[in-house]
């Protein structure tokens, strides 16, 4: 036995280890794939052994051959028994197998879970790192689910080395199971400050990636980055904080300007360019985020160009790579301080570096103007004709194009120009943005109407230079040209010098060579050419020249019959067939060119991107309804589709229009436009009649061009663009010449008026006139589509579902997975649903528990609420800038309806804001943390899925909310209301302070008239009195901090402080204000009566089970109950209405029978039980206080009634 | 965030690859398109590429360094500060150095699994987890021990054997050294 060990061991000596396999390898150069195959081979062999040495041996070369590109995912088991070998060796083996050859689809991988967790509980804190190294590489959402718990326990290990890899960990963790980010992000909060910088380090990396996803959610730890950042000096820590303070200064301008100093000291004092670098970007995210209202906001932008300008002109090609980086973000907003760096940035595009060379030409896209603009192009095509590379020469194409086609051509002065310049760049070799070239040349066309006969014959110079572009195959890219060519000389044909040449080349055999589309696009077009000729014919009386042209049509069109292209062959037979047809007619001399043009009349406009999207889907219209029940009966199915498809049918253009004579097409074209004026679908063209372009005045004013015999021609008939660079500047000579002209005149008039006008002779890039009258066609839209409706976001982004909100309080169902055994009870007692936060803590006994608990919501709460405060407080410190803009943030943050009232004109704008200053301060922060819960809230209420059918028979626990499955109920009732305003409120128990409620009253503006100076006074009793700002008396109203503008509502909320809460009261109040209108102003006054129920001053308070039971038990509560019958609503919707009315919480729930709870904002308890019987409704109450709950049950009963 | 890294000799023999991303039948065209990308650049232009396709998004960057016949690349989003990971590579180069005294291509040849190890103490499931030169060094010594002590008597002949196997290695020049480790941009900062 013992022999045959040491054999075995001896045998293991001359296995091949890695380092034999990889010398093997290395050895067999010839025949690599054979050797290898072979040793895979023995592998297999090794694996069969029971050593555990010689399996991990044979896996460690299973995961060389890995990185040679061997498959090795047969051997996953193998791996795992490796890895769970005992010695740390081999389980270092095993985890770096699977680490790289692991991934979601491996299904033995869930064979794993017991292992790692034992590892990661392994006393040896190497084998818990290896198992945690492992785990971040082949980490799987059911991995993530059931180890969440342990590796959060490791968060807070003794020793720094596994903290800081679980730490790490858990980033992997939240992206495949996102519910454990709420659980967990205390304690990751919690290591930001671990006095472990390595550990601080991890938390900030893991912290910055969540937040760069989802950065609002992590604005509220704002406060301890910024302490990180002054006081960290690791410098890989600084960056991660100043980058992630990069994503979230868009989303509070506060924030920036507390930043830019310290940033700003930052970039003067450091020596490490990686750190100025994020500075100084971080910087620039500020600024842009402000845009405006910085008094200092200038100097810190020319520090950021400095600096950059300095990183360009380094000689370290990194450093001038990021130079020009950064630069390309200030571009976006301060375009003039960059203009201002051209020449360096002209200098980068000559760099021998690509990277940098890129880099530039996106800065260039921001520098161009008017006067510019041909020059940079001039350049750039320089650069195309030196670019070696096809990707930077694509590159290159698109900039090109790009910088001259961004803001609807702004930058184009001169069309003609423009058009020459996309025509030369169609003799780039080898291009793979024909499309693009092909695109802007339809775009051009199209929308600029002057353009049109310049480009008609450039297109067909094109068109008749085919062969050249066609015969160089394998080129599918640059005959995309070749599309537009055909569409613009066809749609624009009247333009053509020679439409017969042009319908020749069209028609040429080489045209069968070119991709299919094209060809399509070609048979049709020769078909608008041809009419346009024949019309031509006619009307010049060539009735021989008419009918040669159709002979040539009905000679060439067959090529394109026998194509393989489907849509090809199917245009070209119908339009032989409509030829042949002609011909017929033209035989017996019928005039024919009217009604075949009549087939291309009307003009084709640009239609919006989104506009097909952004049709409003008519009410009643379901799509994805039948609209008729799929039968095989196959005469049903004729009829009715074909009435669904009528209309269409009938909006059709007619393809055979010859037979239809003068009358019958004008009759049809009159029914046809009538329809479609009816029909809300159709999308209507612009005012604009057609062919509005040949009178307009800016075909005179197109500049004749000169052939200037100095410069070669290249290619007879395509233009050289340096001809009309040349032109233009003449042109703008002339144009500055005349302007001067005209100055001096006006000069010497404001002389003699004795008037002084300072105005600068300087030519600025607005004096430029474009030298064709530019008629740009907008993009047509349907009408009630909003340009700015947002696109949807990705669905698919696996980032979304970490968009959590992770200020809200823990609620009792969120908490990791614990691994249970499956024989326990399923718990209802609270200490094991308590999170695994508070685990740690010894078992208190259950009463002090019970307290705890409640404790320990109250802390949350409150903690939440200062935590929402601090970053308020903390934002605030920044010294008060110019008060204009002060104060516009407060409201805009409020709620949208805030927002609504600054939509209204300026000047209310400014007065509102008075009053808002007026307003007391301290009160209005308040009021704002209120809504923010409220709308929290009802987030909450809304994230929580829908409780489903099948649990109704089972116990609910802990106020499984039910909300969810009423009707959407407002909790605000109608207080008073007359012509001028409606007055509705909401009366809410307030969370932090002891008896004290909030009164949020929404005030609705329902007259024509601004309401101002509006005020509300309350009459206050003995035991409800309300908060009143300081120094004002009992008898002084308290002002509404906002004017409504007509149709506008926006809700003001109060406090007031009750003495006792077990009766319900009321209070009597006025609401005045000012009325003003056109005719004046009138002083309005509106009463009201506040009520207070006794619901009202209950908290929605969660109870577990068994504290319930204690709390029913205790004995100290008082009883009483009530009945009310005939109620038909189904028990859910009963609990959900007591819940939502009377704030109250299901404890649990079994069949129709359900106990309640709810807490006072006194601390009184309420217990209710609820049962249902066959048309009744029983509830039995039990309260710290009988009068309390004989008023809430009265309160219940007249809620119940209602049912 | 880290996507992959990749270690490739200057004819795009892969030394280490190291995926944090499944890029499960794509990772040799990865390697490849990056060899590809990175070996066409001249010495004195910048660390950083754009366009690797494969390997995803715009957002992406290959940052790499050449030493002598080697390429460290190291692909990353926008999340990374792209000096930092420069300097990263610099740590992680003068890293293998210490841990193997003076490291040169045979030894990741011969030692893929080491440099895997030391790598695992720098970067994990993609994140920086460690810049610090020399806890990293202290660490990976820390488990060589653990690693020795658990062989004991029974690793001893497979040690001599090894000892014997290697008596041959000389016969391969070990001068292919990854040499010049201390180029450094100007100004970088030194990582604590």
């Amino acid at each position: 036995m013992a022999l045959k060990m040491v054999k075995g061991s001896i045998d293991r000596m001359f296995d091949k280890n890695l380092q034999d396999l990889v010398r093997g390898i290395r050895n067999h150069k010839e025949d690599e794939a054979k050797y290898i195959s072979q040793c895979i081979d023995e592998i297999k062999q090794e694996l069969k052994q029971d050593n555990i040495a010689v399996k991990a041996n044979a896996v460690c070369k299973l995961t060389y051959l890995q990185m040679l590109g061997y498959d090795i995912s047969w051997a996953a088991f193998n791996i795992i028994e490796v890895m769970s070998a005992s010695k740390f060796t081999f389980k270092r083996i095993g985890y770096l197998a699977a680490s790289q050859s692991f991934h979601e689809g491996t299904d033995v991988i869930m064979l794993t879970t017991n292992q790692i967790r034992k590892d990661l509980s392994s006393p040896s804190q190497y084998d818990t790192g290896v198992a945690l190294t492992g785990l971040s590489c082949f980490v799987t959402p059911d991995l993530a689910r059931d180890l969440a718990n342990d590796i959060m326990t490791l968060m807070s290990h003794t020793k720094p080395y596994i903290r800081k890899k679980a730490v790490l960990i858990m980033y992997k963790v939240f992206l495949k199971y996102p519910e454990s980010l709420r659980p967990a992000f205390p304690r990751l909060k919690e290591k930001l400050e671990d006095p472990d910088p390595g550990v601080q380090s991890a938390a900030v990396n893991v912290i910055c990636e969540l937040a760069r996803r989802n950065p609002k959610n992590y604005l509220s730890l704002a406060p301890l980055f910024f302490k990180l950042m002054t006081s960290s000096t690791n410098n890989w820590v600084l960056i991660k904080i100043i980058k992630l303070f990069g994503a979230l200064t868009p989303l509070e301008p506060r924030l920036g300007k507390k930043l830019i100093e310290p940033l700003t000291n930052l970039i003067h004092s450091t020596s490490a360019m990686s750190l100025l670098y994020e500075c100084v970007n971080t910087v620039i995210a500020v600024l842009i985020s402000l845009s405006s209202g910085m008094p200092n906001h200038s100097a810190s932008i020319q520090l950021c160009v400095q600096k950059l300008r300095i990183l360009i002109e380094d000689s370290d090609q990194n450093l001038k790579y990021l130079g020009l980086l950064a630069m390309s973000k200030i571009l976006k907003t301060h375009p003039k301080s960059v203009q201002s760096h051209k020449d360096l940035i002209l200098q980068c595009l000559d760099d021998k570096d690509e990277s940098i060379r890129l880099r530039a030409l996106d800065l260039l896209y921001g520098m161009v103007s008017k006067k510019n603009l041909m020059e940079i192009v001039k350049k750039l095509m320089t650069h195309v004709d030196k670019a070696e590379g096809t990707t930077y020469r694509d590159e290159l194409l698109t900039k090109i194009i790009d910088i001259c086609s961004q803001s609807n051509y702004q930058y184009i002065t001169n069309f003609e120009w423009y058009i020459s310049i996309l025509v030369e760049l169609t003799r780039l070799e080898g291009t793979r943005h024909g499309h693009l070239i092909a695109a802007q040349m339809l775009d051009v066309a199209i929308r600029v109407k002057a353009i049109r006969k310049f480009a008609v014959s450039q297109m067909s110079a094109l068109l008749d230079s085919a062969h050249l572009l066609a015969s160089s195959t394998q080129r599918n890219g640059i005959c995309e040209v070749l599309y537009a060519a055909a569409w613009i000389c066809g749609e624009f044909s009247e333009h053509l010098q020679e439409p017969h040449h042009t319908l020749e080349a069209m028609l040429r055999p080489r045209v069968t060579t070119l991709p299919g589309h094209i060809q399509a696009v070609y048979v049709q077009n020769v078909v608008k050419l041809y009419a346009s000729i024949l019309q031509q014919k006619e009307q010049a009386g060539e009735a021989e020249g008419a009918q040669a042209v159709t002979q040539l049509m009905v000679d060439r069109l067959p090529q394109f019959v026998q194509s393989a292209d489907l849509e090809v062959q199917e245009r070209a037979s119908c339009i032989l067939q409509l030829v042949k047809h002609i011909q017929k007619l033209q035989a017996k001399d019928v005039p024919v060119a009217e009604e075949v043009s009549a087939l291309f009349a009307g003009e084709l406009n640009p239609v919006a991107p989104k506009a097909q999207k952004k049709v409003p889907v008519p009410e009643g219209l379901d799509l994805d309804a039948w609209i008729n029940e799929p039968l095989s009966d196959s005469e049903s199915e004729d009829e009715r589709p074909r009435a669904v498809f009528h209309e269409e049918e009938q909006r059709r253009p007619k393809h055979r229009p010859s037979e239809a004579d003068e009358e019958e097409l004008a009759r049809r074209r009159e029914a046809r436009k009538q329809e479609q004026a009816n029909n809300p679908f159709y999308i209507k063209s612009s005012p604009s009649p057609q062919k509005r372009y040949q009178d307009t005045p800016g075909v005179e004013h197109i500049p004749v061009v000169q052939i200037d015999l100095s410069v070669p021609l290249k290619v007879p008939g395509l233009p050289m663009s340096d001809q009309y660079v040349k032109l233009e500047e003449e042109r703008r000579h002339r144009q500055k010449l005349e302007k001067d002209k005209r100055r001096k005149k006006r000069k010497e008039k404001e002389k003699k008026g004795k008037r002084r006008h300072s105005s600068l002779p300087t030519e600025s890039d607005e004096d430029i006139a474009p030298a064709q009258q530019v008629d740009i066609v907008t993009e047509e839209m349907p009408e009630n589509a909003l340009p700015s409706d947002e696109d949807d976001k990705d669905p698919n982004d696996p980032y979304r579902a970490l968009d959590i909100d992770l200020d809200k309080p823990l609620a009792d169902s969120e908490k990791l997975p614990i691994q249970k055994h499956r024989n326990t009870e399923t718990s209802k007692s609270p200490e094991k649903d308590v999170p695994m936060v508070e685990k740690k803590s010894k078992k208190p006994k259950k009463k002090e528990k019970k307290h705890k608990e409640k404790e320990r919501d109250k802390e949350k709460k409150k903690e939440k609420e200062k935590k929402a405060e601090d970053l308020d407080f903390w934002l605030s410190t920044t010294p008060p800038p110019a008060p204009a803009p002060a104060p516009a943030p407060v409201p805009s943050t409020d709620e949208c309806e805030d927002a609504k009232t600054e939509a209204q004109g300026e000047e209310d704008d400014a007065e509102g804001q008075d009053q808002d200053k007026k307003s007391p301060k301290p009160k209005k922060k308040k009021h704002r943390k209120e809504k923010e819960e409220r709308t929290k809230g009802k987030k909450k209420s809304k994230k929580q899925p829908p409780g489903s059918e099948e649990a109704a028979g089972e116990p609910v626990q802990n106020g499984a909310p039910e909300e969810e499955q009423l009707p959407p109920e407002s909790s605000y009732s109608l207080l008073a209301e007359n012509s001028y305003v409606k007055m509705t409120c909401d009366i809410r128990g307030s969370l932090q302070e002891d008896s004290q409620v909030t009164v949020a009253i929404v005030l609705e503006n329902r007259s024509s008239s601004i309401l101002k100076g509006m005020e509300l006074s309350v009459l206050d009793s003995l035991n409800a009195r309300m908060a009143r700002p300081q120094g004002s008396s009992v008898h002084d109203g308290v002002p509404v901090p906002f004017q409504l503008p007509p149709g506008v509502s926006n809700e003001a909320q109060y406090v007031f402080t009750i003495q006792s809460i077990v009766m319900a009261q009321k209070l009597k109040g006025t609401l005045s204000f000012i009325a003003k209108n056109d005719e004046g102003a009138t002083h309005e006054k509106l009463d009201f009566r506040l009520h207070f129920s006794c619901s009202s001053y209950l908290i929605t308070t969660p109870c577990y089970s068994d504290a319930f039971a204690k709390l029913l038990e205790s004995g100290d509560l008082s009883m009483s109950s009530i009945k009310v019958d005939g109620i038909r609503m189904s028990f859910q919707n009963l609990l959900a209405k007591i819940c939502f009315h009377h704030h109250f919480s299901v404890v649990e729930r079994v069949d129709s029978c359900a106990s309640m709870y709810s807490r006072s904002i006194q601390g009184h308890h309420v217990c209710l039980l609820v049962k249902k019987g066959e048309n009744s409704v029983s509830v039995d109450g039990k309260c710290s206080d009988s009068t309390l709950l004989s008023n809430l049950l009265e309160e219940m009963k007249a809620t119940l009634a209602k049912c | 965030m880290i996507k992959a890294i990749l270690i490739f000799n200057n004819h795009g023999k892969p030394r280490l690859s190291k995926f944090y991303q499944p890029y499960v039948n794509t990772q040799q065209q990865i390697i490849r398109e990056t060899f590809h990308l990175v070996s066409k650049r001249d010495e004195n232009v910048c660390n950083f590429l754009e366009g690797g396709l494969l390997i995803g998004g715009s957002d992406n960057k290959l940052i790499y360094r050449h030493y002598a016949t080697l390429y460290f690349v190291f692909c990353v989003d926008s999340s990374e500060s792209e000096l930092g990971i420069l300097d990263l590579i610099q740590v992680f180069v003068e890293t293998l150095d210490k841990c193997f005294e003076n490291v040169c291509e045979l030894d990741l040849i011969f030692h893929v699994d080491k440099v895997h190890n030391i790598l695992a103490e720098m970067v994990m499931g993609g994140m920086v987890l460690e810049t610090n030169m020399n806890e990293i060094v202290t660490q990976i010594d820390a488990q060589n021990k653990l690693e020795k002590s658990e062989a004991g008597l029974a690793g001893a002949p497979a040690r001599a054997v090894s000892a014997v196997k290697n008596m041959n290695l000389p016969e391969i020049p070990r001068n292919i050294n990854i040499g010049d480790i201390s180029i450094k941009v100007p100004n970088l900062p030194s990582f604590k």
